[in-house]
């Protein structure tokens, strides 16, 4: 690690404030930032922290909306977000307890790791990202793998996921990170299905339109089991080929309408 | 005192625990010297290149810094030597390249060290390394071993044709007899297979911390190390020319060796050396991403086995032809793993009369691979009982008959294998017999046809190993080309009032020593094992010792041990019989109390110990005061411990991730001393050959860049990876030749389990056609085979 400034501001304000220097950065749950600064692979001269701060925590549901606040972590959203159960279930296979203790969701979709399983979810949902400065539908915050629509100094201070009819996350680990080596997840709404992948795709978290269209008119297994999603475009590595990955695409949507229905 | 309850055979809990888990530990990075520096190692980041300058001025005037050190500076001293010297088959003796402390004239692995900064902090010894200018002219990396000896590769030694290390043939004499008895058999079975490459991955990093005493000359180095004694000889004889008493080598506690702390390492010489250099304590300590490329890589076999039957079944002749990978450097004891520990196990549980055994040792530009929990033994079980599994498959013979047509009886013992060894005891018909009932082998196509109504495929496998362990007979080693002898030594220290102290020169840095010697002690003394402690780890305290590895600490060190307490004894009674004014002869030990044959004469144990020190009333005439005895043992064979292992899994035909749902193991360790920490042996042991079926491997792309360097991508087993075991170790053939016919258990769980898991999930597809998988068996290359066959 480099050195660096610490600040601990006591509003979302005051934040901003602080980070309106260059090279500073949030701090949220330091789980994905602070061991790459361990490593001496990001130097930010000056974090500035979100952990714990009053207003950027808190689950709440209104209107058929379940609203997470930015700084929440993982645990959290697992033991509060009974309003949307494929969320919460979701939350709380997120790493280890002590990942879920510490990680955000804030965090989560600002890294927007290409095999991260909230962007499943936000992108399944059609969820909104409120940020300090605007609010972002899904459809056009994620833009490939590590990167989204945040300026620099953007903070995601909420996230609004409408709640589905239906919904299920289905995660295919990662042996070894135990991150998703495929993650579907599969919401159902009035107005249609959206079914979103992680883990898979060279361009991050898709929505698999395909699916989408079979699921809308059919919400069974039956109506994805010839769909065939194309190995164009996956991830190869020691884990996994792109036909295997592809492959899992199938399986997993399959299991999470099974689940769902 | 009444004989305790707390002696062999007693489940005690481990007393060294207490400390463990109550976070009590003393590890070496605990120790912090007062004025100690920090060593950071610049370390290569390229596999293969000539090393053209080394510019440290501009690192050297930054803040913190004390001094810099190249291999400028290691020029007067030696090489880390290699502790094994194989002769290969045409009698020459391998190629030993040097291996400097600090890389010389060439970097040949990414990781292999080019700098050493010494600082004030951590930090500062950071910042100082990325201010070193290093030129480094990349070469091609050779990384396959195949085509590391096919001719026209780039080579890691200049000096080492081909980047053969060796071409060793086992037993050279059988080559042609077992050649034609596999041209003229009923049936060969073929089968090509990849034991893979692991990080032994302990969850204590290594350590090291560097002493140096200028007004008495003496050095101290406190290290992570399975055989502190091993380390002394190595670096004081060898690297740095430091005699055996100016030189102290401390292994406090350990977390967890599994073959990759015995080794001795550049860092351990560096922070000796250092220290002295600089006039202050100097320490390292290895972060995970760092140990994944310094620590010593395990296995790394790439294999073709070919066993040939007769129309019964009978194995008649046995071929291998391994490459085995040596890394970049040679490590202390990189040429036993894949012949002496490897080929003398190939007969197995079986008759087999003829084996051939060729193993090329190959360099290649990655890390060193030495021993790691089993080291050759594995590698033998897994061709072994993988080869057999698939004869039985196309011969139509049930796997676990075949196996029973072939055991060695157990008349025959002692069974002199076509491989060397002679196995003094066993029972493999009794721990097969033994695991086909703690497996429910009869209950096994109920369980298949119901995971089979759920949609899961499911495998039963079965292996049966044997190894070597007690290592071992120093005569025969030394013939073998061992640099050391492997005997071990104890003293025990009776003190004044009877409490006992034991010095040995075993080591445990996981093991349970701390409960399992004393409770050998206390049952020979009749008192309670808790008046018994055991002092390790210290060559300022303990005679001397060879360490802990090859499962050999209690059938070694515990039989020095023995063999003192029995000069205790026999100095006790000589005290007891003056005292009670009898017969040496007469005179009898039971329960702590010494008696007279025949009389109601007694004496307590205490009051003899205290009569030893306090020599009032004592024959000072014939004996010395004083009750401390020391012993040497060195054994004359192996132990062979064996044992029966069952997987059962299930495979989702979907994803084709496999659950393994049961294992069971029955394993002949002969006399148990403990018998809750021999399974506790067992488990991680199995935990381990899961790791190496299911999870583990290191990978390295083209460019000899590891691809698995952190726990994002090397997958270590959890416990949510591993099943509850069904562990047995009721069927014992006690060892013959030592007195507590013990063989010990520390590697049979990691040597019988891999082929146990692959043979199940084989089996759960070879309805689909697919007869083999290489390891790790990840969900993806399972998927892939069951799909290329199917
Ligand atoms: C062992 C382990 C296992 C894991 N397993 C999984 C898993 O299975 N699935 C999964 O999805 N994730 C997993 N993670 C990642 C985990 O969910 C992290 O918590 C998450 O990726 C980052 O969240 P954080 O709050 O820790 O962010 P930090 O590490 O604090 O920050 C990450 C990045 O986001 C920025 N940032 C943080 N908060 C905000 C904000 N509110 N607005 C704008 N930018 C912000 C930071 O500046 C930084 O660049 C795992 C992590 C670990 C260590």
């Amino acid at each position: 690690m480099y050195d660096f400034e610490f600040v601990k501001p006591a509003s979302v304000a005051d934040a901003l404030a602080a980070l309106s220097d260059e090279d500073a950065k949030p701090l949220s749950g330091g789980q994905t930032l602070l061991p790459t600064m361990k490593q001496r692979l990001a130097m930010p001269t000056k974090l500035v922290s979100l952990a714990g701060m009053a207003e950027l925590i808190g689950v709440s549901a209104e209107g058929g909306v379940l609203t997470v606040k930015g700084a929440t972590p993982h645990a959290k959203v697992a033991a509060e977000a009974t309003a949307y159960p494929a969320l919460a279930a979701l939350a709380s296979h997120i790493g280890d307890p002590a990942v879920r203790n510490r990680g955000t969701i804030g965090g989560s979709l600002a890294n927007n790791d290409p095999s991260a399983c909230y962007p499943a979810a936000a992108l399944a949902s059609g969820a909104t990202i409120v940020t300090t400065a605007r609010e972002i539908p899904a459809d056009e915050y994620f833009q490939g793998m590590f990167t989204t629509a945040l300026e620099e100094h953007e903070i995601i201070t909420a996230v609004k996921f409408p709640i589905p009819e239906a919904a299920n996350y289905q995660k295919f680990v990662q042996p070894a990170s135990r991150f998703a080596l495929v993650g579907v997840f599969v919401a159902k709404f009035a107005t249609g299905v959206r079914v979103a992948v992680t883990g898979a795709s060279e361009e991050g978290v898709f929505r698999w339109t395909e699916a989408e269209e079979a699921l809308s008119s059919s919400f069974t297994p039956d109506a994805v089991a010839s769909l065939k999603a194309p190995a164009e475009g996956m991830i190869g590595d020691i884990h996994g080929t792109p036909e295997y990955r592809a492959h899992l695409i199938g399986v997993m949507t399959k299991r999470a309408v099974a689940a769902a229905a | 005192m009444p004989k305790d309850h707390d002696g062999i055979g007693a489940s005690t809990k481990r007393r060294e625990d207490v400390r463990f888990l109550s976070g009590a530990g003393r590890y070496t990075d605990d120790i912090n010297l007062r004025g100690q520096a920090y060593a950071y190692f610049l370390r290569s980041s390229v596999a293969h290149g000539n090393l053209t300058s080394i510019d440290t001025a501009e690192a050297e005037a930054m803040p913190g810094v004390v001094r810099i050190f190249t291999a400028k500076d290691f020029e007067g001293v030696g090489g880390l030597p290699c502790g094994w010297q194989v002769t290969d088959r045409f009698g020459q003796p391998m190629k030993e390249p040097g291996h400097p402390v600090l890389a010389t004239g060439k970097v040949r692995h990414v990781g292999d060290p080019i700098a050493v900064v010494v600082a004030e902090s951590l930090a500062e010894a950071k910042d100082a390394a990325e201010a070193i200018m290093v030129d480094i002219d990349e070469l091609p990396a050779v990384i396959d071993m195949k085509a590391a000896v096919a001719g026209g590769a780039p080579l890691v030694h200049d000096d080492v044709e081909n980047n053969l290390c060796y071409d060793w043939g086992f037993v050279e004499e059988n080559r042609e007899a077992v050649d034609a008895a596999i041209r003229g058999a009923h049936h060969v079975t073929t089968l090509e297979l990849v034991n893979n490459r692991l990080v032994a991955n302990p969850m204590e990093p290594r350590v090291a911390v560097g002493d140096y005493d200028r007004t008495t000359g003496e050095h101290t180095l406190y290290t992570t190390s399975q055989n502190p004694h091993v380390i002394r000889l190595l670096m004081g004889a060898f690297v740095l020319g430091i005699p055996e008493h100016k030189l102290r080598v401390v292994a406090p506690d350990v977390g967890g060796g599994f073959g990759t702390k015995i080794f001795h390492y550049a860092e351990e010489a560096f922070c000796t050396f250092a220290a002295k250099a600089v006039n202050r304590p100097v320490k390292w300590t290895c972060d995970r991403s760092e140990a994944f490329i310094t620590d010593c890589h395990g296995r790394d076999h790439v294999t073709k086995i070919e066993l040939a039957l007769d129309a019964e079944g009978k194995f008649l002749a046995l071929r291998t032809d391994t490459l085995a990978n040596m890394g970049a450097y040679l490590s202390t004891f990189a040429p036993s793993v894949p012949t002496w520990l490897h080929g003398t196990l190939m007969a197995g549980n079986y008759t087999t009369p003829l084996v051939y055994v060729n193993v090329k040792a190959v360099f290649t530009n990655t890390v060193p691979v030495d021993a790691y929990r089993g080291a050759g033994r594995p590698e033998a079980t897994f061709q072994l009982e993988r080869v057999i599994d698939k004869a039985a498959r196309e011969l139509g013979i049930d796997p676990i008959e075949l196996r029973r047509r072939n055991f060695i009886k157990p008349e025959q013992f002692p069974y002199q294998t076509p491989v060397a060894v002679v196995y003094d005891t066993g029972n493999y018909h009794a721990t097969m017999d033994k695991l086909v009932e703690i497996a429910d082998v009869a209950g096994f196509p109920a369980r298949r046809a119901a995971s089979e109504a759920k949609g899961k495929l499911r495998g039963l496998g079965i292996a049966h190993y044997i190894e070597a362990c007690g290592i071992a007979p120093s005569q025969l080693v030394g013939q073998l080309g061992a640099r050391a002898g492997l005997y071990e030594s104890a003293t025990v220290r009776v003190n004044a009032t009877g409490s006992i102290s034991v010095y040995t020169g075993s080591h445990s840095h996981g093991q349970g020593h701390e409960t399992t010697f004393p409770q050998v002690v206390a049952e020979m003394l009749g008192i309670d094992a808790t008046q018994v402690d055991i002092v390790h780890g210290d060559t300022s305290k303990i005679p001397m010792g060879m360490g802990t590895y090859g499962s050999r600490s209690i059938a070694v060190g515990g039989t020095a041990m023995v063999k003192a307490t029995e000069k205790i004894i026999a100095k006790a009674k000589k005290i007891a019989a003056h005292l009670m004014e009898a017969a040496e002869t007469d005179v009898e030990l039971a329960g702590g109390q010494f008696s007279v044959k025949g009389t109601d004469k007694s004496i307590a144990w205490g009051d003899v110990c205290l009569a030893a020190y306090v020599p009032h009333n004592y024959p000072l005439e014939s004996i010395e005061p004083g009750l401390e005895e020391t012993a040497f043992y060195d054994p004359s064979n192996f132990t062979y411990p064996s044992g029966g292992y069952a997987c059962e899994v299930e495979v989702d035909p979907d994803t084709g991730k496999v659950e393994i749902l049961a294992f069971s193991a029955a394993d002949d360790f002969g006399n148990v001393i403990n018998p809750m920490i021999v399974s506790g042996q067992v488990h991680g042991g199995i935990a381990q050959g899961i790791g190496q079926a299911l999870l583990e491997q290191a990978v390295y792309d083209e460019n000899g860049q590891l691809l698995t360097g952190s726990y994002m991508d090397y997958a270590m087993p959890r416990a949510d990876d591993v099943p509850m075991y069904a562990v047995d170790h009721s069927c014992v053939t006690p060892c013959t030749h030592n007195p507590l016919g013990v063989k010990g258990c520390g590697e049979a769980g990691a040597i019988g389990s891999p082929p146990a898991v692959v043979n199940a999930v084989v089996d759960a597809l070879a309805a689909r056609g697919v007869t083999h998988i290489d390891m790790p068996l990840t969900p993806a290359r399972v998927w892939a085979a069951m799909n290329a066959a199917g």
